[in-house]
Parts: structure tokens; C-alpha cells; sequence
């Protein structure tokens, strides 16, 4: 059990006033708040350990490159990564994402005419890098489409693998569904076709143990910020056969071997694919991050934010003309909802003014919106230092809201 | 007719007498319930302002050298903002709309509605009720 009322005193920010209201913070689907620790390691990089990292022969250099490849381990170790080189350092979850799709794409693994597959209720970062690359090649992006409650079809993702299809790139959670995707069983189908896959690991590493070599994903992807890190910082993982494969997606300082207006040959993993300075500091933020989380014990923090859906939902469910967008029965870390024919945006102002925050509107995921033939929802997620006072708060939050909406009927 | 001024200063006091947040939202929601809102034949895409997360309509009519507004929106909150508008600027000349310092948005605490970022499109709503004087405005000059 966590001591969840001493946890929230290592998060500075949870102590603050927002409209006269104390702050109750359930938006961390968007991006989480960040313990002292994080900061702290912040501020010690810049302030005792900053030199730009791998080229320097001198002290302060050395050290820098020391802490942010030691971060490399930490996530390595955090998602279970048969190799350190396996762990790149990308701004976050959408550069990664559009640096397999460039690579990919320009790559001799996939051509003209062949075709990706990706879900119904991917976001934003997982249709469109996807979609850019149609420029360079003719390719055809296939949807796995999903059902009233927000469960994919697998049966149906199982019939439109063909030989054609040369990747398939799904999310691990819905980040506006709350929906938890069966990963395992998605990747074992694509690679009994012999099709690598991708997995959108955004609101997956928060809320789940990643244990890469278990799933066997060939590429899983996540931010710093959505897991107590900076923003700025986000990971893919790939297996060590597939990045050797791939083409660097941007050029720059680090990731050549030699350079010269002949020829320009590349450098090894990792670092292929980290041109230019990398976040050396938010890397070192990041590992402080899953250091905090592992410390409190993943697991711990997966039953105390499996209580607080499984209350939220319960009190909410009592809420009048309550409507729960995503209703599968395995779902982790947010609650999507509508409440009679309250706009989202409304509901949203209204709860901002009583000190709580949510999001609203379409989430970056628009194809599940017009699945379900609306314009947005309002989002409630959760974090380990949220507590079942705060849904208590919400709930009141959404009926004093409702009161407001409904008086005009 | 009460002028610009006139009508701000009334929709000002009413929102003196709300203690807090809630109360003064209450009372911009029920400015949208009381407001004449638009027709449905302007209910278009031309007529249409679109924020991030709310739609609004606007349309506006010269009559007797005097603009007359007509405005709505899918979302309550803006619906009673854009019903202000149209409430404290209709029924005036193009010159003393263009003229007019919409201070009211400010007053009742309004302000942070009117930066860029704020996704209901109040700054593009505003905007587009002074285009419309001013191309009456040019209408009359000819």
C-alpha cells in the first residue's frame, strides 16, 4: 500500500491553488507532474554536471556522458531491453514514432502498393507520421476498427494481414478510450505473418509493467513526461535487427563515423539515430523518474490507480445522464465522459473554476470521435498521488457543473 | 437607444452583484439562454468561427445605417459571451462600433478569453463583428 498523502509532498506543485480552489490535477494523460527528485536532478545537471557528452576528454564531460548513458541502462532495465544500444533518446513518443515511419519508409522493407496497419483509436502522432510518408512511398495505411465499448477487432485486424502488410503500429492504451489493447496477442498474430510491430507506448509505461522481450515488440515507444520525467525526453526501444536495418532519420553531429563530401558513413547504435546534442540533462531526469517510480514499486502504484478507476467509475456511474465513452472491461489510467448535452468545453470551464483539471475536446485521436459521432469528451486521468478525496471533488465538480447546464430545460 | 457604453455599463453592474467564479459563469450562461441567437439559415460555413473547441455563427445585417448582429454558439459559455456581443453592439453605426473599447470583457473577468491561445475563438469572434462594420462602413461611404 502507498502512503499516498506522503507521496504528494514530493511533488512541489500539488500543494498549489487554482482559483482560489486547491488544485486537483487529472490530467495526466496529458503530461504528469514531477517529484522533487526530477527537479532536483534538473538542477544538478545544469548546475555541477554540464559539458556536452561523448567528445569532450575533459572532467565535466566525461561525467555527463557517464550520467546520461547510465539513464540509458536505467530505461533499459526499466522495460526489461535485451540490449542497452536498443534504447534511443527521442524528444518523445511522436518523434519517435515519425523516426521508425521515415526510416521505415525509406527503407528496402517496404514498397509501393504494400501497407501498414494501425487502429482505430490510435492518436494523432500514430496516423499522421504515417500518412507523411505517403509522399515517398505509395503506401496503404489499413485500420483495425473497434466496437461500441471501445474494444478492438481482432479478428478483424487478423483478416486484413496480408503479404503486402509490412508493419503494424498500434497504441498500448487508448489515451481517449482508457482502453488496454492485448498487445501480446497482436504482436504474436503480426509475427506469425512475420510482420514486426510497433506499439505506442504513451499511457502504457505509466499504468503497466513493459517488459519488451516478454511481449516481444519489435519497436515500443513513450515519453519522459507522461511518467514523472521531463518533457522533452521520450524513448523508442527497438530490436537491435530491425535498427540495423533502418536508414538514420536525421543527420548531424554524433550519429557519423566519418564524414567527407565523398562518402559519409554512419555511426553504431545508439547513437545512429542521436544526431546532434541530446538531452543529456532530461535523459538523466528521465532515469531519476523511473528510479522514483521503481522505488514505490510499479505494482503499488498499478493497484492504487486500478482503486481510484474502479471508484471513479462507480461514483460517476450515479452521475444523472452520465455517458462513459470506452467501456472495455480492461481499461488503465483515464476516464472519457460526456454528461447529457453538456459540450465538453463547458463542463471544462466549469470544473477549471472550481480548481480541477481536465481536458476536453477531441484528444488528438478526431477517428474515435467520429466513430462515436461526437465532437469531444471530457477526460478524467490518473496519476499515482491522485486520491479518492479528489474523485469525491470531481464528482461534486461535474454535478454543481450539470446543475448550471440543465437549468435553462 | 442605449449606446455602446450604456450597454456595457448595464451588463458590468449585473455582474457586480456575483461573489464568485460559478455565479458570474451562471450568469453568462443565462445572457446565452435569453439571447435571440441566429438563424438557421446562417448556420454555414460561411458564417461559422471556429475555435478548437467551440463553433460559433455570426451574422450581421446594415439597416438605417445601423449594424444588427445575430450570433450562436454549440457551447453555453461562448454562446452567452457572443449574445453580449451581440447585445452590446447591435443597433449602433459601423463608426461607433469600430470606435467602441469593448472594456465589459475585461471588466466581468472576461480577459483571458480574449488571448490567442484560448481555444473558443472569442479574439476571431470579436474580430469578425468589427470586419462587419467595417465593410459597412465602406458600403456607406460610397
Amino acid at each position: 500500500m502507498l502512503d499516498i498523502n506522503n507521496i504528494r509532498k514530493d511533488f512541489p506543485i500539488l500543494t498549489a491553488e487554482v482559483n482560489g480552489k486547491p488544485l486537483v490535477y487529472l490530467d495526466n494523460a496529458a503530461t504528469t507532474q514531477k517529484p522533487q527528485c526530477v527537479l532536483d536532478t534538473i538542477i544538478k545537471g545544469y548546475s555541477n554536471q554540464n559539458a556536452n557528452i561523448h567528445r569532450g576528454v575533459h572532467f565535466l564531460s566525461q561525467i555527463a556522458t557517464e550520467a546520461h548513458e547510465a539513464a540509458r541502462i536505467t530505461v533499459q532495465k526499466f522495460i526489461n531491453a535485451e540490449k542497452n544500444h536498443e534504447i534511443i533518446f527521442t524528444r518523445g513518443t511522436t518523434e519517435a514514432i515519425n523516426l521508425v515511419a521515415s526510416s521505415f519508409v525509406r527503407s528496402d522493407m517496404i514498397n509501393n502498393g504494400d501497407e501498414i496497419i494501425v487502429s482505430a483509436m490510435e492518436h494523432h502522432s500514430n496516423i499522421v507520421p504515417w500518412q507523411l510518408q505517403q509522399s515517398i512511398k505509395d503506401i496503404k495505411l489499413k485500420v483495425i476498427p473497434f466496437d461500441d465499448k471501445g474494444v478492438l477487432d481482432i479478428e478483424s485486424f487478423k483478416s486484413m494481414i496480408t503479404e503486402k502488410t509490412k508493419l503494424v503500429s498500434v497504441t498500448h492504451c487508448s489515451n481517449t478510450l482508457g482502453t488496454v489493447n492485448p498487445i501480446k496477442e497482436i504482436i504474436e498474430i503480426a509475427h506469425s505473418h512475420n510482420v514486426p510491430v510497433l506499439i505506442d507506448g504513451a499511457q502504457g509505461v505509466p499504468h503497466h509493467k513493459v517488459d519488451v522481450q516478454y511481449l516481444d515488440a519489435d519497436f515500443y515507444v513513450f515519453s519522459g513526461h507522461k511518467i514523472y520525467g521531463p518533457t522533452g525526453i521520450g524513448v523508442l526501444y527497438g530490436k537491435e535487427k530491425w535498427l540495423e536495418k533502418l536508414p538514420p532519420y536525421q543527420g548531424g553531429g554524433e550519429m557519423i563515423k566519418n564524414v567527407s563530401f565523398e562518402l559519409t558513413t554512419f555511426n553504431e547504435l545508439p547513437f545512429k539515430f542521436e544526431a546532434g546534442t541530446p538531452d543529456y540533462i532530461g535523459s538523466t531526469a528521465l532515469a531519476s523518474a523511473l528510479d522514483y517510480v521503481s522505488n514505490l514499486g510499479l505494482d503499488n502504484i498499478i493497484a492504487h490507480e486500478n482503486d481510484l478507476l474502479a471508484y471513479a467509475t462507480e461514483k460517476m456511474k450515479t452521475i444523472e445522464d452520465m455517458r462513459f465513452i470506452g467501456e472495455s472491461t480492461n481499461k488503465s489510467g483515464l476516464i472519457s465522459f460526456l454528461v447529457g448535452t453538456i459540450h465538453p468545453y463547458d463542463m471544462g470551464t466549469i470544473l477549471d473554476k472550481l480548481g480541477i483539471a481536465v481536458r476536453t475536446g477531441h484528444h488528438c485521436a478526431e477517428p474515435v470521435m467520429h466513430r462515436f459521432g461526437i465532437e469531444g469528451t471530457v477526460r478524467a486521468s490518473f496519476a499515482l498521488y491522485n486520491t479518492r478525496d479528489e474523485i469525491d471533488v470531481l464528482v461534486a465538480g461535474i454535478e454543481r457543473a450539470a446543475r448550471m447546464f440543465r437549468k435553462k430545460k | 437607444m442605449a449606446t455602446i457604453q450604456e450597454r456595457q455599463e448595464e451588463i458590468i453592474e449585473e455582474f457586480s452583484f456575483s461573489e464568485d467564479w460559478l455565479d458570474r459563469y451562471q450568469l453568462i450562461i443565462d445572457k446565452g439562454n435569453e439571447g435571440e441567437g441566429i438563424d438557421v439559415k446562417y448556420k454555414d460555413d460561411q458564417h461559422l468561427i471556429e475555435g478548437c473547441q467551440s463553433k460559433v455563427w455570426v451574422n450581421a445585417d446594415l439597416k438605417d445605417g445601423k449594424v444588427y448582429y445575430q450570433g450562436e454558439s454549440n457551447t453555453e459559455i461562448v454562446n452567452g459571451i457572443v449574445s453580449m456581443l451581440v447585445y452590446i453592439l447591435s443597433g449602433n453605426t459601423p463608426d461607433d462600433i469600430l470606435n467602441a473599447d469593448l472594456e465589459f470583457i475585461d471588466k466581468i473577468g472576461l480577459k483571458e478569453h480574449l488571448t490567442p491561445t484560448r481555444s473558443n475563438g472569442m479574439l476571431a469572434m470579436v474580430k469578425q463583428m468589427r470586419m462587419y462594420a467595417m465593410v459597412f462602413k465602406a458600403q456607406l461611404e460610397k
